[in-house]
């Protein structure tokens, strides 16, 4: 990447602004405008260069909401719920833990969490990747979706609470288990376990990759394990290496034959629910 | 396995000296109950496959068709409805959950009807609101709880007034400017066909009010009326991407719908083509699901993170607000929503329309909107925060009156989704679930859908919502009255009528013949 020259690049301390200032700073920047309440999202892809760096986010909601363009945003400590909602397009990188929400209902762009992040990880998410260092909380990826070329990726390195991938539609989340969390914080029984219970209820499309081995009586009735296939494991090559690389670890420990598939049963799962 | 006594709910009666065998009846039913037999040169009709939409009676042109509904299909019993045992034998066919469309057909008490609107006499004049100026604008959204001026007199002035510069210092949040206190219901397109999102979306912009659209997206036909739309979204979160979000006037976060309360709702793969499925942003063929609750907003607490989400992606530019279908907490669940940031709280009653929904809920599941709206209002004022939140009431809105009858108990604007239809040819056969609909309206069959012109549904909306202003503002002039803003709440207006005392005192109004 290009050395960037100042101007494109903004450093703000989060300490003492509200979520609201804080986010209308980073999108005055980011529109090339310091006009007031007076910005729009259509500005936002016009500066895709940028670069804002926020030091001591301490839960900041709604950082990069509805934001536009490829810009990026590096956050040092905690930000708060809905990071990166609606997104289309930035990067977020977050150098500590992150909290519930993380990229609801985004559209594109990217996620990165050097930590472990809360429950709701990508609901209704559509495009873009995210990809957490350690472990999620419980409803991660419900009703995901996929669109066109749109293919919303979740990357977890660590384990995953109950309900992952609930109404999953489409798009794919990699489970890798490593990190595993402290037990008295794990949402579920037994050390060995990566995974929640419901796994994948009301699942109807996209895919589930496990690290090792899940029982069954942890999955929900609408979805299956299967055999993970050439396609599969070339994806699964491409996105682990990306995982790798992200948060330095060595590509080898994580060999892509240890992968499980999960899909759902049916993609219709309720079509014979309704007497006409 | 056909035991069971099948009856054809409705009776066709074709006058053969009247029918000239020009087969308009064949062409126009898609239910394919009438047809030509050309040795016999005579048409016949099918009476079990009938839906009772008049399609054919209306547009037969020698008027040889009459549709009649059947009565005594079983052996009469109040208990035992021919409508009960008809649906124990469907569902013992198919092991299925009845659908319906339309709102519900039930006897619950229609309180609109047992409520009785005021006039002025002697001691405060009527106005006539074709003479005097009358003020029916209406505007939605979070109003200030007070209002700070900046006043500069100038000293040397003798006329005080007329030298003073008053400026409003008070930031007013975004707003809605309704040029009638009407607006058109969700519909999304699917549930209904792009003509009638077109006719919608025409005439709510050239009246100067506004139509949503529903949970199914937002087309790219409708962008030119962007000003005039409330874009909805649902817990599939289907078409919901910030632009979306940018281009409507306001976002309506929908939990709950009158017909359905409480239960989400599936497009099936079928009604997925190309168009729905760009709109809605999934996959031609794949089933549509929103689920019951949005996974993310499981608390108030929850419903307020995605209310800011919502405001944050729009910068703050547009209002906010959550529709709820009425159910028997809805008192406390507004002032929650209110808590919770929304400016506006969209009220859907048990009678509300829907495209398609599980009859078992639709007749039995809710409470009548005119109930919901009367607590509503007297809880949120009650908190002092009714203020803070436009109250938009829906479900079931069947004329003028109910619409000024609502606002005297308390709502801001109504929504009107059946009465737009049946403007634009519904006759309310409540099969729109089976996308078949004759009338253009509830299907995607290009062969149906062109019976719909955009142009003449828009007019039609127009003259619907023209008439409905005039006669409010008949209404408001008759009781005294020169601007809306002075009925809402205003239940002195009101007398109950044939109504029990609880009814009365939860409508809190007084039965006609008392006066204060
Ligand atoms: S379904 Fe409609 S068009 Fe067909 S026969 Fe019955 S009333 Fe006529
Ligand atoms: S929209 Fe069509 S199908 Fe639905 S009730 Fe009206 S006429 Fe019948």
């Amino acid at each position: 990447m290009k050395k960037k020259d100042d101007s494109m690049r903004l450093s703000i301390d989060a300490k003492n602004l509200g979520y609201r200032e804080l986010n209308l700073k980073i999108r005055n920047f980011l529109n090339g405008s310091g006009r007031g309440n007076d910005i729009g999202y259509e500005g936002n892809g016009d500066n895709c260069s940028r670069e804002v760096t926020i030091k001591n986010a301490l839960g900041h909601r709604y950082i990069g909401d509805g934001l536009k363009g490829d810009a990026l945003i590096n956050v040092y400590g905690t930000p708060g719920n809905d990071l990166g909602a609606f997104m289309d397009g930035p990067t977020l990188e977050i150098f500590g833990n992150g909290q519930d929400g993380i990229g609801n209902t985004m559209n594109s762009g990217k996620i990165i969490v050097h930590g472990d992040v809360g429950d709701i990880l990508g609901y209704s998410m559509r495009g873009g990747e995210i990809y957490i260092e350690k472990s999620i909380g419980f409803r991660g990826g419900i009703h995901m979706k996929s669109y066109r070329e749109k293919v919303p990726v979740l990357v977890i390195g660590g384990s995953a609470g109950n309900f992952l991938g609930e109404y999953m539609a489409g798009g794919i989340i990699i489970l890798l288990g490593l990190h595993k969390r402290e037990k008295a914080a794990l949402p579920f029984a037994g050390k060995t376990d990566i995974i929640g219970n419901y796994t994948g209820t009301g699942m109807h499309g996209g895919k589930i990759y496990v690290r090792g081995n899940i029982e069954d009586y942890k999955l929900g009735k609408e979805v299956r394990k299967s055999v993970a296939g050439k396609d599969d494991l070339d994806l699964l090559d491409r996105y682990v290496t990306a995982y790798c690389s992200l948060f330095n670890i060595d590509r080898k420990k994580i060999p892509v034959s240890s992968f499980l598939k999960l899909i759902p049963c049916s993609y219709r799962p309720y079509g014979k629910l309704y007497a006409y | 396995m056909a035991l069971e006594l099948k009856q054809s709910e409705f009776e066709i009666e074709r006058d053969k000296n009247k029918c000239i065998s020009c087969e308009v009846c064949v062409r126009q039913c898609s239910n394919d109950v009438h047809e030509y037999d050309s040795d016999q040169d005579t048409l016949y009709s099918d009476n079990s496959k009938c839906v009772g939409c008049r399609r054919c009676e209306t547009l037969c042109p020698t008027g040889a068709l009459k549709i009649r509904n059947r009565e005594d299909q079983f052996k009469t019993n109040y208990n035992w409805t021919s409508s009960h045992l008809s649906n124990i034998y469907r569902q013992a066919d198919s092991g299925g959950v009845l659908l319906t469309g339309m709102g519900s057909d039930r006897a619950h008490t229609v309180y609109w009807d047992h409520i009785l609107f005021n006039a002025a006499q002697v001691t405060n004049p009527s106005i006539d609101p074709l003479r005097e100026p009358m003020e029916i604008r209406t505007f939605i959204g979070r109003k200030p709880e007070r209002l700070d001026f900046e006043i500069n007199r100038n000293k040397d002035s003798k006329e005080s007034l007329k030298d003073t510069n008053i400026k409003l210092k008070t930031k007013v949040p975004p707003q809605l400017d309704l040029s009638t206190p009407i607006m058109f219901s969700a519909m999304s397109y699917g549930s209904v066909s792009l003509n009638v999102c077109k006719s919608l979306a025409a005439a709510a912009s050239e009246f100067g009010t506004y139509y949503n659209t529903g949970e199914g997206g937002l087309h790219k036909d409708l962008y030119g009326y962007a000003k005039n739309t409330i874009v909805q979204v649902a817990s599939g979160r289907y078409g919901v991407d910030v632009d979306y979000l940018n281009k409507g006037a306001a976002v309506e976060i929908k939990i709950g719908q009158g017909a359905k309360p409480g239960i989400g709702g599936h497009l099936p793969g079928e009604k997925v083509t190309g168009d729905i499925s760009n709109t809605r942003m999934i996959p031609e063929g794949t089933d549509a699901i929103s689920p019951a609750p949005h996974h993310d907003i499981y608390s108030i607490e929850d419903l307020a993170q995605l209310i800011y989400a919502l405001k944050e992606a729009t910068n703050w530019l547009k209002p906010v607000g959550v529709k709820v279908s009425a159910v028997h907490n809805i008192a406390p669940i507004a002032s929650g929503i209110v808590r919770a940031g929304a400016d506006f709280v969209t009220i859907d009653g048990l009678r509300g329309g829907t495209g398609a929904a599980p009859q078992i809920i639709r007749d039995n599941v809710g409470i009548p909107i005119e109930l919901a709206i009367a607590s509503v209002d007297e809880r949120l004022r009650e908190e002092g925060i009714r203020y803070r939140s436009s109250i938009i009431a829906a479900g079931s809105i069947r004329s003028s009156a109910d619409v000024i009858k609502a606002i005297a108990l308390g709502a801001d604007a109504v929504y009107i989704g059946t009465a737009a239809l049946v403007a634009i040819g519904c006759h309310l056969c409540q099969k729109c679930y089976t996308g078949k609909c004759n009338w253009g309206i509830a299907t995607q069959d290009p062969y149906l859908t062109k019976r719909l012109n955009p142009e003449i549904g828009t007019r039609k909306l127009l003259n619907l919502l023209r008439g409905w202003s005039l006669e409010i503002k008949e209404m408001l002039g008759g009781a005294g009255i020169n601007a809306i803003e002075s009925l809402k709440s205003n239940r002195e207006h009101l007398r109950g009528i044939n109504l029990n005392d609880r009814e009365l005192a939860v409508l809190g109004i007084k039965h006609a013949g008392e006066a204060w």
